[in-house]
């Protein structure tokens, strides 16, 4: 029964057992532990990461959206909103964090609040950019046929401005999954916790496991959103296509 | 598909429009009766107001004073969307929707006055045809797959897909290349003679108004009617200098475009060969340049069944100015 | 709030030392991001190819958990400064790389038609015309990617240390208190470095271009905004 080694140099040992020599040696991953601890230690993790992430970008997603479609309407509005998301960003994560738990104690609600103030500058940026960006004439001809404001809103400028706001979904997912693995500095949620252990105690294959898993998370999801993308928007396909 | 279609009168009586504190109206005191399924051109220099008052009649830009009423109801006791869903509209960048496909484009109004999904496909095919668009290569297709002169169309398709008794246009032909304009010209020509309606058609250019109007409605600076009649009407009489200039110096060779030989009446054909011939259908000022071109007196008319119809002099020409 | 007034009086060299520090870390992140991402994204969009290969690999790299990848290398590298240049150089590289692409591909072409035209070589349209009117948003990708490093630099004291990460990631020594101060150390040195550039940016850009009133937030516009059909990538 040999198990392959993923040790860092070193000879090849045959296993006689379920991987115990990598594990000994502190292998940077050794595949049969992984696979053995899958489903408690990591699985848990990952559909927690996930969790978290959707809904910091559902609450971001709501606020900015609704931001941008104010300030869409009334301009002062939007340097003010911008400038506060932006000051998010020179904010490190793992510092906000720490000072959040005081305010909102150790848990969900902290790392929430932190990740969704992390989502907002892109969104609302990218949808208010996506909205702007619509041809005049698109938007004359529609005031000009009989399209309500709402009409015009819903049927013209914001299908219009979909490949924007999803270009802003797109790296804010991304985003928020990299955050979210810093959350687990103060509570063990998400796949920060088995990271953040393992440094601790050294345990390599724990944490590269997670790493890689939190890497892999963040690909599977910025790929889907492209093909979401995709669907959603037809007439994009056919222009490159057509040019 | 319905070949008579309603066409509405429009009047504009004493339509005047004021920005804000400034002395000088954009519009001043401008009346004029549009009869229904005639093509009124509006044109006059920039500044003159002429995209100014055809806004006025869909809202987009408010009245200050006067009113403007499409057979018989004022434009102001409508509410507004539903005024401009009953009039067909059409801007020199189109505007056609990037994200719909071309039937959908053509389907906006439609939907929104609840037609139901079939009536409003078979409209849009309707439509296509009748511009010149084949339904099954082009209603699935993207604007953006399109080269101007088919947006312009589908713009146009898209105006009329309501069967509005009323249609505005703002130098609709304006984008597109000489060769394609004037194509666009005559298919619309050719539409307008199946599908009466009303137009208001704004332009800055004297030939296409000339040629496309069946009245002529000029502004001078700061929205002062300065004459309003019939192509030919301006190009003989002229009302005073402003207009005169406006239309141009040749404005009685402009006059001769407008008839053909074929229609007036002819001198006998001489006897004798190798003298000049035409088609019935030249224009009074081809056939004119023909003869300066070649050196003769005259011109011997050539009916489309081939027979000779008659002969043409210059001096009968220029009786005829 | 006295608390943290006296933790900047009691601490003050310790901070400055760990912002020397810190300051190097990004700076060495910064640096290898630079000359990385910006002559092949000039290039590239010079050239207006390779637009699919440099947004596929911005794409790539920005998608990569900061953390994850700290954490990898640890396990190759042990405790070394490798491990947080590493995380730092995937983190800047996409905004300056997509963004010096954007910007060269994007100058009016009959601008570039014209420079060729009058007989310029291509080292004299690229210098001559083509960057010039690119600097504006090139700078908004090199201030964005220094924000973003300097504000992911703290986790270097994770698997390294160094930098003013050494007291954030410290609560148990230095409190809470000293947790807030590094962090506003932290922002007020991005803020820093963000002016930095914008002056530098003034410096280098040429009178007569128009600047446009763009939104001047300390994270500049654009990094993201490309157009639909590129993000599609």
């Amino acid at each position: 029964m040999n198990a392959v080694v993923f040790a860092q140099g070193g000879p090849v040992i045959p296993n006689f057992g379920r991987g115990d020599e990598c594990i000994r040696n502190n292998g940077n991953f050794c595949l049969h532990w992984f696979l053995d601890n899958f489903g408690d230690r990591f699985w848990p993790r990952m559909v927690e990461h996930i969790e978290l992430t959707a809904i910091a970008l559902v609450i971001g997603f709501l606020i900015s959206f609704a931001a941008a479609l104010a300030a869409y309407r009334y301009a002062r509005l939007e340097l003010p909103f911008a400038n506060v998301s932006a000051l998010f960003y020179t904010i490190p994560s793992i510092a906000l964090f720490q000072i959040l738990v005081p305010i909102t104690g150790i848990g969900w609600t902290t790392i929430e609040l932190a990740l969704v103030s992390y989502t907002l500058l892109i969104l609302f940026r990218n949808t208010l950019t996506g909205l702007k960006e619509v041809p005049d004439e698109a938007k004359e001809a529609a005031e000009g046929m009989g399209l309500t404001r709402r009409q015009s809103l819903l049927r013209v400028e914001l299908p219009l401005a979909v490949p924007a706001i999803i270009a802003g979904v797109r790296v804010a997912t991304v985003t928020t999954i990299s955050l979210a693995t810093i959350a687990a500095f103060i509570t063990p949620l998400g796949l920060g916790a088995p990271i953040f252990s393992a440094i601790q105690t050294g345990a390599n294959t724990e944490f590269v496991a997670a790493s890689l898993l939190s890497i892999a998370l963040a690909l599977i999801a910025d790929v889907a959103i492209v093909f979401a993308q995709r669907m959603l928007t037809p007439w994009v396909r056919a222009r490159s296509r057509a040019t | 598909m319905s070949a008579e279609s309603s066409a509405a009168e429009i009047v504009l009586d004493h339509v005047t429009k004021r920005y804000g504190e400034s002395p000088r109206p954009a519009i001043n005191d401008l009346s004029i009766t549009i009869p229904a399924g005639e093509i009124c051109v509006l044109i006059g220099p920039s500044g003159g107001g002429k995209t100014t008052a055809m806004k006025m009649i869909n809202r987009l830009i408010s009245i200050t004073d006067g009113d403007i009423t499409i057979d018989g109801t004022s434009v102001r006791s409508l509410e507004v969307t539903e005024l401009r869903r009953g009039i067909g509209y059409v801007i020199q960048q189109i505007g056609l929707f990037p994200h719909m496909s071309v039937e959908a484009n053509i389907g906006t109004v439609p939907r929104l006055l609840g037609w139901d999904k079939q009536r409003i496909r078979d409209r849009a095919h309707e439509l296509l045809e009748l511009v010149g668009l084949d339904p099954a290569e082009h209603a699935k297709r993207f604007p953006s797959q399109l080269s101007g002169g088919q947006r312009q169309r589908v713009g146009l398709a898209r105006a009329m897909a309501a069967d509005p008794p009323l249609m505005l246009m703002d130098e609709p032909f304006g984008a597109i290349d000489p060769i394609t304009r004037e194509r666009l010209q005559n298919d619309f020509l050719r539409l307008h003679r199946e599908v009466r309606k009303t137009v208001v058609f704004v332009t800055h250019d004297i030939d296409e108004a000339i040629k496309m109007g069946d009245r002529i409605c000029l502004l001078r600076e700061g929205g002062i009617l300065a004459q309003y009649d019939t192509p030919e009407a301006i190009l003989a009489e002229p009302a005073d200098e402003f207009v005169a200039d406006f239309v141009g110096a040749d404005r009685g060779l402009k006059r001769l475009a407008l008839r053909r030989v074929g229609d007036v009446e002819l001198a006998p054909v001489p006897s004798g060969d190798g003298a000049l011939e035409c088609p019935e259908r030249t224009t009074l000022r081809d056939a004119l340049s023909l003869m300066l071109t070649e050196g003769s007196d005259g011109v011997v008319v050539r009916g489309e069944d081939g027979q000779a119809k008659g002969y043409l002099t210059i001096a009968a020409v220029s009786r005829l100015l | 709030m006295s608390d943290l007034v006296n933790f900047f009086g009691d601490n003050t060299s310790l901070l400055l030392n760990r912002t020397g520090a810190h300051l190097v870390i990004a700076a060495i992140g910064l640096v290898i991001s630079l000359v990385i991402a910006l002559p092949a994204g000039i290039w590239l969009g010079h050239l207006h190819k390779g637009s699919l290969l440099a947004i596929n690999i911005s794409n790539v790299l920005r998608a990569l958990p900061s953390l994850a990848l700290i954490a990898i290398s640890l396990a190759f590298f042990g405790l070394s400064r490798a491990n947080i240049t590493i995380a730092l150089v995937a983190l800047a590289i996409p905004p300056i790389l997509t963004n010096a692409y954007t910007a060269v591909d994007g100058v009016d072409p009959d601008a570039v038609e014209a420079a060729r035209g009058m007989g310029m070589r291509e080292r004299e349209v690229l210098f001559g015309v083509e960057l010039p009117l690119s600097w504006p948003l090139i700078f908004a990708g090199i201030r964005t990617a220094s924000v973003y490093v300097i504000a992911t630099a703290p986790l270097a004291a994770l698997a390294g240390g160094g930098g003013l990460g050494d007291i954030i990631v410290n609560q148990p020594t230095y409190k809470l208190v000293g947790v807030i101060a590094a962090t506003i150390v932290t922002v007020a040195l991005a803020f820093v470095i963000d002016g930095l550039f914008g002056v530098i940016q003034r410096a280098v850009t040429p009178a007569g271009l128009v600047v446009s009133r763009e939104l001047h937030t300390i994270v500049p516009p654009a990094e993201s905004d490309l157009p639909a059909d590129r993000v599609l990538a």
